[in-house]
């Protein structure tokens, strides 16, 4: 209870779009919280208000059990008051400072020069920030937050200024840079790589709206509704019927094809709508001819088109609803895939999850 | 010895009157203009518009009119001129200090202007990383926004400077013509006219002339040489 927090709050902004967000954030089971949505889910906007850069039009927020915004009590603390560093996409490093001058900003005395040296920045110290690259700027970024001794840290897509290998690389460099701080972080992303390899917990926001939170593994795997499912990467998300229960295994119409999948419990009793999500990457493709098998769903379609994606090969399928399969370029050689191939892709029982 | 008497003509008075006016006129549109730029730049009231019309007035206005009203505002009957009497025992009209005022509101916008724009030009989240810092908005201030800006502060100083050198209409509705006290280096090149005094006319309008231009050029240089060390703003 006492460390965490959080946040109901409202705010329209002026071209009439609204963020109504409710999020509880227990930092004890989350160093590094992802608040994860789509572009213009109101991710920033949010993280703005927990900074308190922006005001909400009404709510409460609070942060170690002390209240940092309430509406009815007339109460805005300003950022200066809240300690809550904020990490800009672009990093707003002062232009007009060299490397140590930017992380000596807000620092008590001592501190600038370790976290220079921790950092690996000792080198650039007298360069201005112009002068060094992207992932070094990031770091600046960080060591400039931490100097201040914040008591929470706000990152807006921290990542997305950098090029392709040098994200890739920083991702797991920001991890533990995050983990070694000791300070509590809500990252803001949209990148599900950059989710799963920075953080431990996750709010999913969408339209404004906190739809889901979890541990991150969990919000992939179990998508609480369709919106979620659509927008955390879960390609395939088609509408079914159930037909019927029994041993914990679920039978469900899907178009004109009848799957077997594991009741994981949590859908309403008795049959009726709901939607089947299943990841690209748990969708195989075989040309072998049917054969029973309990555990797998085998959907016969036909190829829409192949996109090769590096080392994976995008495959789109018509089986009487769109569908897509994520498969390694070499299995894609292997089978000779071609638009107006006919083929069976094939889901196994536990892949498909289950929401309303 | 030619030339020593031409200098002579000149109305030295005149001249130490007008940059004692115009740098004080100077310091005080520093302390007044910047808080008034910032709250112009990142106020978010809805009338704010209406503030900005009213800084602006004296690029339109002829010096006689806001001289004149000047005139009305601080007269000994007016609320400003008695309170003033009260407090000092003097009188602002004609005054040193009745000038200043009206050099102050006159040069408002040449200072007020170019600072705007100049804070304007800074990216607004250099500002909010330093509130979220646990800095101060009056450190934010003077530790970010001012050095940022400082082409544009010291532009709005040197204009506001030569302005007040060559200010003519509002000297005359406000001060008069007082040796010593109001008359200013325009002025003084009126009266040489007036009394058919050319020589001394030519040499202080020259004076006067080349001192602007003199301004001028060192501000654009200026302008340029701040520009160059700070990197990456080019384009702004």
């Amino acid at each position: 209870m006492a460390s965490e927090l959080s946040c109901h709050c409202r705010r329209r902004l002026p071209s009439g779009f609204e963020v109504d967000a409710d999020l509880r954030i227990p930092f004890d089971q989350s160093p590094v919280t992802i608040l994860f949505g789509p572009s213009g889910s109101g991710k920033t906007t949010l993280l703005r208000m927990i900074a308190g850069l922006d005001r909400p039009d009404a709510g409460a927020i609070s942060f170690l059990g002390r209240d940092w915004f309430d509406s009815a009590r007339a109460i805005h603390l300003p950022p200066q008051q809240r300690r809550a560093a904020f990490l800009f996409q672009d990093y707003a490093l002062f232009p007009h400072l060299t490397v140590a001058a930017n992380i000596a900003f807000a620092a008590r005395p001592g501190k600038a020069r370790e976290l220079l040296k921790a950092f690996g920045l000792a080198d650039l110290a007298r360069r201005k920030p112009h002068a060094i690259s992207g992932g070094q700027q990031q770091r600046v970024a960080l060591a400039r937050a931490l100097a201040a001794d914040p008591a929470l840290l706000l990152l807006d897509e921290p990542l997305s200024a950098l090029d392709a290998p040098t994200r890739a690389r920083m991702r797991y460099e920001l991890r533990r840079m995050l983990l070694d701080a000791g300070v509590p972080a809500i990252v803001v992303t949209h990148d599900r790589m950059e989710a799963v390899a920075l953080g431990d917990w996750m709010a999913v926001i969408v339209d404004g709206r906190i739809r889901q939170t979890g541990p991150i593994q969990d919000v992939f795997r179990h998508p609480a509704d369709a919106l979620v499912a659509g927008s955390v990467g879960v390609e395939n998300v088609l509408p079914a019927g159930i037909v019927a229960r029994e041993d914990g295994l679920l039978t469900i119409q899907v178009g004109a094809s009848r799957w077997q999948c594991v009741d994981s419990g949590g859908l309403p009793s008795g049959e009726g709508p709901v939607f089947a999500c299943i990841r690209a990457e748990d969708v195989t493709l075989t040309r072998e001819l049917p054969q029973s098998s309990s555990a797998r769903n085998r959907i016969p379609g036909i190829v829409r088109s192949v996109i090769l994606e590096g080392p994976l090969a995008r495959v789109e399928l018509d089986c009487g609803f769109p569908m897509v399969a994520v498969i390694t370029a070499q299995s894609a050689g292997e089978l000779q895939l071609r638009a107006g191939d006919s083929l069976s892709a094939i889901v196994k029982a536990t892949s498909v999850h289950l929401t309303g | 010895m030619d030339s020593f008497y031409r200098a002579n003509n000149m109305d030295w008075q005149a001249i130490g009157l007008s940059v004692r006016l115009s740098i004080s006129t100077t310091l005080i549109l520093l302390a007044l203009g910047l808080p008034l730029a910032y709250w112009l730049t990142f106020s978010k009231r809805r009338w704010k518009f209406l503030i900005e019309a009213v800084v602006a007035l004296p690029l339109v206005l002829p010096p006689t009119v806001l001289g004149f009203y000047v005139l009305l505002a601080i007269g000994p009957r007016s609320p400003i001129g008695a309170l003033y009497a009260r407090l000092t025992g003097g009188m602002l009209p004609f005054s040193f200090q009745g000038l200043l005022l009206a050099s102050v509101l006159y040069s408002l916008p040449f200072t007020v202007q170019p600072v705007a724009a100049a804070f304007a030009a800074v990216d607004p989240r250099l500002l909010e990383a330093s509130w979220c810092l646990g800095v101060s908005r009056a450190a934010t201030f003077r530790r970010v926004l001012a050095p940022l800006a400082l082409p544009g502060i010291a532009t709005g100083a040197i204009l506001s400077f030569a302005h007040t050198m060559g200010e003519f209409g509002v000297v005359l509705m406000v001060g008069g013509n007082i040796a010593g006290v109001t008359r200013t280096v325009s002025i003084s090149i009126y009266d040489q006219v007036q009394a058919l005094n050319y020589t001394a006319a030519a040499w202080t309008s020259l004076f006067l002339l080349g001192f602007s231009f003199t301004v001028l050029v060192f501000t654009y240089s200026l302008q340029r040489r701040i520009w160059s060390i700070w990197p990456g703003r080019h384009g702004l």
